[in-house]
């Protein structure tokens, strides 16, 4: 390369480096490669060398206009990169701001813990039964060993509607009745739940007007006590999520089972704070039994043939035991405060099988 | 039922600890409520003697004590004016609980002298409210010893919570039965029990039993005449016994009754005979009969009450409670004691009526032993001639015992095939055989006749037997039987109405809302204003007037639930409850006379936050949610119309209907300002209402859960813009069915992404800007195509709206 070539490309890779932006890169690709450009009016020239000097001069005009080029290209893209980063240095926001609002709801505890209990119910093969809120006397009193004249009819404070004496309907004062419903309607064996509401007309700081239920209801040829027994262990142990909860089966006496027992959970009462567990204590939280043979013959089942057992409990109590909610009528507050405190998220599913393990 | 440890040894032969006792009675049904141990509470205070007793060198009103306890001497500090040399105290040490102070006790000083303990008083011991000065004790009292004994209150008092169907066990004969059953002790028999009085003249009252065709409230009436008594205190050991179950002594003749109320759960009654006016008549009350009890409370009488009378007035409320007029006072002489069987049925109905909880009550609602009202007459006159002294007339016995005897098969291998638990057939009849049940040889197949005791009216068949066999053995004792699935896998669980609800739950929770449950009934006032309120969905006996009808809606709960949240502080929220509503004309019995509804309030305004701006929650919120839950319950949102008919209880002009055909699936709107004032709530307030069970069902397909295959064109879609002009009357939906129809083919889909009035459009109209989704199916759409498909869809939106592009 000749030294006036030299002292162009020189000149040229100078004023590519010196270039601060891409405009005036531009001006300088327009000064050396465009139509008038140094090197292209050099090209030009090309044609006018002698015929000896051309070949070796189109040569080193090439490798000048691609040793520029190069030097723009680089230069181009290092311009960029600085522009870019100068933009990203400009470009900040203040990621503390809040989020747009998406304000998500609660689901209360009564609804999850029936979805609980439903999960737990459903994996020994129960399945949901219903019966109407506004009960016959017949369903909710007589059909479960509780003729007219029981004293225990009195003893639930019942609701009714009015109507005429004797024919006037009763708010349920229990789930029960749905066990002479599905026992009329379904042929056995049968195995159902009954989660619902339930009123009965005593209201104060542990009672509530309206509270809600879970029935089970479980008829075969040979289901005994052992099975009432293995089944609501089970139950008791997957609800609390204590694998090795004490469970005590005691004599009681309800009108529709024979025999009957209170069921109790083990728990302790140190410092003053209740827990769920192993401990010297017993909480009782269900009462259950073996269908009472009328019961069975009351829903069109041959005693003599079928037998099961029954139990019932109270939602709200087992809820507020679980999560450790203090008092029974904040549960029907609708206080916002208490929903989201002790709501559960929506997407919060129970499941045996979705729970993480231990 | 309260009884003490050493009342029931008198019935039960047993070396079991308190413990014992206490674990066997919960395990045998019989569930211990609760244990009053005073020797364990008391343990720390012991008899003492008082060494010295100096004035203290500071305080003119303390004394400094020398205490010795026979096993330490210490200094204690005393204020109390009876604290003298040579007295014996109770002693409490530093270290010891206090019980009627709640302090523990620490070693100090008082003013300079040292003090290591403590002289108590009644009321610092917790055994009463004395509190003039220190305990004295007899000089007597050995050093030492435990003040619980000496003071007679060691005897533990244990009080078990009944079910209705165990009269027997209201006396501590039954319980005594239940736990020797049970293996902790041989059961004792009860001296004289059983055993005739001889009379020794003919009582001058007679008692008629008349109750014409209820014989059954009073089937049996025994009594004896017993003259010339002395009425003072009864013996002590009696009055201990009564005061620790809680009792107060009165008087001889009162404390047998209720000795023997407690012992033998034999309720009975004394008359003072000189005060009964001819004989004593047991009939039905009258309307206007008034009685003054022995609590000293008037109570009225009527036609379904057993009373008590002589030839002039009602007495007593059989089995219930005693007259005032005719009661025993310290001077009766001449006293007639009453042993009596009274229908448990008619006793519970008319306790209740007087709202009376007595002992006598308490029994006989639960069945007493016919046998002992007899037996019950004969023990008791013994008793009063030993502690009364007097001569008893012979006995007077009105009507008889009623038959209790009957007979049961028992299987012995129904407890295992029951209960779940081999127990030998032996083993069975020795479990009821000690309860008193009379078993009869076996036939051949080993079933069993089994006769229940007199005191066991609750036992009613077979399965009662193997209960009996059961609790005695021991639940715990029934091995745990697995209770898995009845297939591998279980079945789904759920109803459709149960996991639609569980849907709907979750999918409005997830738009934002709080779940609340409210009562099923309210106000009918507030009910009337939401379509509800009438005469079949009133409550007979409501709790308040607040809670007298069933709910047409759920609505005004949640609004009043708002009011609440927002007169709280809490201005903006949404809550929802899903749950069953009750409509006029579904009274009926039926379960489909309730509907499921899903219904959710939003009030306030939407959340201030920097990006966006706060706004009141409007009808289109409401909607929102109604499509929300719409769409959980898998209805066919794009199928639906809304129609501008939401019922009365919304604003007439921002409400509305979503509709499937006619059918309205739900309601949504702002509230109607007169609801809102008439409930004491204030707005912005929007609210739905949706109902699953109008949702059809979706129809069986018979690919099953199969999709159809997906169409994905490989054209592009084309969007194109329209501005339509329409007078403001044409809502949204008109022009985008209008946008759909011009060609179904190729419109995908049309929304409406402005709305303007204002500069460029005249009054009285409005402009709306839809973007209309173009999907070519076969070729890519041309200049031409494009020209073509705008002009129709124009067209079509004119002819249907009025509507003229805006240009």
């Amino acid at each position: 390369m000749s030294d006036e070539l030299t002292a162009l490309r020189d000149e040229l890779e100078g004023a590519v480096l010196a270039a601060g932006s891409l405009e005036a890169l531009e001006d300088v690709r327009v000064r050396a490669l465009g139509r008038r450009g140094a090197v292209t009016e050099l090209m030009k020239s090309l044609g006018k060398a002698a015929p000896e000097e051309r070949r070796e001069r189109g040569q080193a005009l090439n490798r000048l206009k691609q040793a520029v080029a190069d030097a723009i290209d680089a230069r181009k893209e290092a311009l960029a990169q600085s522009e870019l980063e100068r933009r990203l240095a400009e470009e900040r926001i203040d990621i503390t701001l809040p989020v747009r609002p998406a304000p998500e709801g609660s689901l209360h505890p009564i609804s999850q813990t029936i979805d609980e209990i439903t999960q737990i119910f459903g994996e020994m093969g129960f399945r949901w039964a219903e019966g109407p809120d506004i009960e016959d006397d017949w369903y909710n009193f007589t059909a479960l060993n509780m003729p007219p004249e029981h004293p225990a009819r009195q003893e639930m404070d019942t609701f009714y509607l009015v109507g005429e004496a004797g024919s006037r309907p009763v708010l349920r004062t229990h789930t029960s009745p749905v066990q002479i419903r599905t026992m009329l309607d379904k042929p056995p064996p049968l195995r159902v739940i009954v989660p619902g509401r339930t009123y009965r007309s005593d209201h104060d700081a542990t009672h509530s007007p309206m509270f809600h239920q879970v029935e089970g209801l479980a008829i075969g040829r040979s289901i005994h006590m052992g099975h009432l027994k293995g089944c609501l262990i089970a139950f008791c142990r997957a609800f609390f999520g204590v694998a090795d909860l004490p469970v005590r089966f005691r004599p009681s006496h309800f009108p529709f089972t024979e025999p009957s027992a209170e069921v109790d959970i083990g728990c302790t009462r140190e410092g003053g704070q209740l827990r769920i567990g192993a401990g010297g204590d017993w909480l009782e939280i269900l009462g259950s039994g073996m269908v009472h043979p009328k019961v069975i013959a009351n829903g069109g089942l041959d005693p003599e043939e079928w037998q099961g057992f029954a139990f019932g409990m109270g939602i709200e109590r087992i809820a507020m035991l679980k999560y450790g909610i203090p008092d029974l009528r904040t549960m029907y507050d609708s206080d916002l405060r208490w929903l989201r405190h002790y709501g559960f998220r929506p997407l919060d599913i129970p499941g045996l099988i979705a729970e993480a393990a231990e | 039922m309260k009884f003490t440890f050493s009342w029931l040894k008198d019935h039960l032969d047993t070396e079991a600890t308190l413990d014992e006792v206490c674990e066997a009675l919960t395990m045998l049904g019989l569930e211990v409520d609760g244990v009053e141990d005073r020797a364990r509470d008391l343990a720390a205070f012991v008899a003492a003697r008082v060494l010295s007793a100096e004035p203290h060198p500071q305080a003119d009103r303390l004394r400094v004590c020398r205490v010795d306890t026979g096993a330490e001497e210490a200094q204690v500090v005393c204020g109390a004016p009876n604290a003298r040399t040579g007295m014996m105290g109770v002693f409490a040490p530093s270290g010891s609980w206090i019980p009627g102070t709640g302090l523990t006790l620490k070693k100090t000083a008082i003013r300079g002298v040292e003090s290591n303990g403590m002289l108590l008083s009644e009321r610092e011991l917790g055994v009463s409210d004395e509190h003039e000065g220190i305990v004295e004790l007899p000089a007597d009292t050995p050093l030492g010893a435990p003040y619980a004994r000496v003071a007679g209150l060691d005897d533990p008092v244990i009080e078990i919570g009944l079910t209705p169907n165990r009269g027997d066990c209201a006396g501590i004969r039954g319980i005594a039965r239940d736990l020797a059953a049970r293996g902790l002790g041989a059961l004792k028999g009860v001296p004289g029990w059983g055993e005739s009085v001889p009379g020794a003249f003919e009582s001058p009252v007679a008692v008629r039993l008349e109750l014409g065709d209820r014989p059954e409230a009073c089937p049996l009436f025994a009594g004896r005449y017993i003259r010339g008594v002395s009425n003072g205190p009864s013996p002590k050991w009696v009055q201990d016994r009564l005061r620790a179950v809680g009792l107060r002594p009165i008087s001889a003749l009162v404390d047998i009754t209720n000795y023997f109320t407690l012992d033998m759960g034999r309720p009975l009654h004394v008359f003072d005979a000189d005060r009964l006016e001819g004989d004593v008549v047991v009939r039905m009350g009258r309307d206007g009969e008034e009685i003054d009890a022995l609590d000293g409370r008037r109570y009225a009488a009527d036609a379904g009450m057993t009373l008590i009378c002589d030839e002039a007035k009602g007495n007593a409320f059989g089995g219930i409670m005693g007259g005032e007029a005719t009661g025993c006072t310290e001077d009766t002489v001449n006293v007639f004691l009453e042993s009596a069987l009274f229908d448990p049925l008619r006793t519970a109905a008319t306790g209740r009526r007087l709202g009376v909880q007595s002992d006598a009550r308490y029994r006989f609602e639960r069945g007493v032993d016919p046998t002992s009202a007899v037996a019950g007459m004969e023990a008791a006159t013994r008793m009063i001639l030993d502690f009364c002294g007097g001569e008893a007339s012979l006995p007077v016995v009105a009507g008889g015992e009623p038959d209790w005897r009957r007979r049961y098969r028992f299987r012995p291998e129904r407890v295992e095939s029951l209960g779940g638990v081999a127990v030998p057939a032996a083993r069975s009849v020795e479990i009821l055989r000690t309860l008193g049940f009379e078993v009869g040889d076996g036939d051949e197949g080993g079933e069993l006749s089994v006769a229940p005791p007199p005191w066991r009216p609750d036992i009613l068949g077979e399965a009662d037997l193997v209960e009996e066999v059961l609790r005695v053995h021991g639940f715990e004792h029934i091995p745990v039987a697995d209770f898995p699935a009845p297939t591998v896998l279980p079945a789904p669980a759920l109803t459709r109405q149960a996991a639609r609800a569980s849907k709907l739950r979750r999918a409005l929770a997830a738009a934002g809302m709080a779940e609340a449950v409210t009562f099923s009934f309210m106000p009918a006032d507030r009910a009337a204003l939401f379509g509800g309120g009438e005469a079949a969905l009133r409550l007979d006996n409501p709790i308040s007037n607040d809670l007298d009808c069933m709910r047409p809606s759920i609505l005004p709960n949640l609004i009043d639930a708002a009011r609440r949240n927002a007169d709280g502080g809490r201005t903006a929220g949404a809550l929802f409850e899903v749950g069953p509503v009750f409509r006029p004309g579904a009274a009926a019995i039926e379960p489909d006379g309730q509907l499921q509804a899903a219904s959710g309030v939003r009030w306030g305004e939407t959340a201030r936050h920097w990006s966006e701006r706060a706004r009141p929650v409007d009808a289109l919120d409401a909607k929102a949610d109604a499509l929300a839950a719409l769409k959980a319950l898998a209805a066919p949102v794009d199928k639906l119309r809304a129609s501008a008919d939401a019922p009365a209880w919304f604003h007439p002009g921002r409400s509305g209907a979503l509709r499937l055909g006619a059918v309205a699936l739900a309601w949504f709107g702002e509230l109607h300002p007169r609801v809102l004032q008439a409930l004491g709530a204030s707005g912005p307030m929007a609210a739905f209402e949706a109902f699953p069970d109008a949702v059809p069902a979706p129809r069986a397909k018979a690919g099953g859960k199969l999709r159809p295959a997906l169409a994905r064109s490989a054209l592009q879609p084309v969007e194109r813009d329209f501005a339509f002009l329409v007078a403001e009357e044409v809502d949204a939906d008109s022009v985008l069915r209008a946008v759909r129809n011009a060609d179904k083919a190729l419109v995908a889909d049309a929304a409406v992404f402005d709305v303007y009035r204002g500069q460029g459009v005249e009054p009285g109209r409005k402009s709306l800007a839809v973007a209309v989704t173009l999907q070519p199916q076969d070729a890519t759409l041309t200049d031409a195509d494009l020209e073509a498909a705008s002009a129709r869809i124009v067209a079509a939106v004119g002819k249907a709206t009025g509507a003229v592009l805006r240009s």
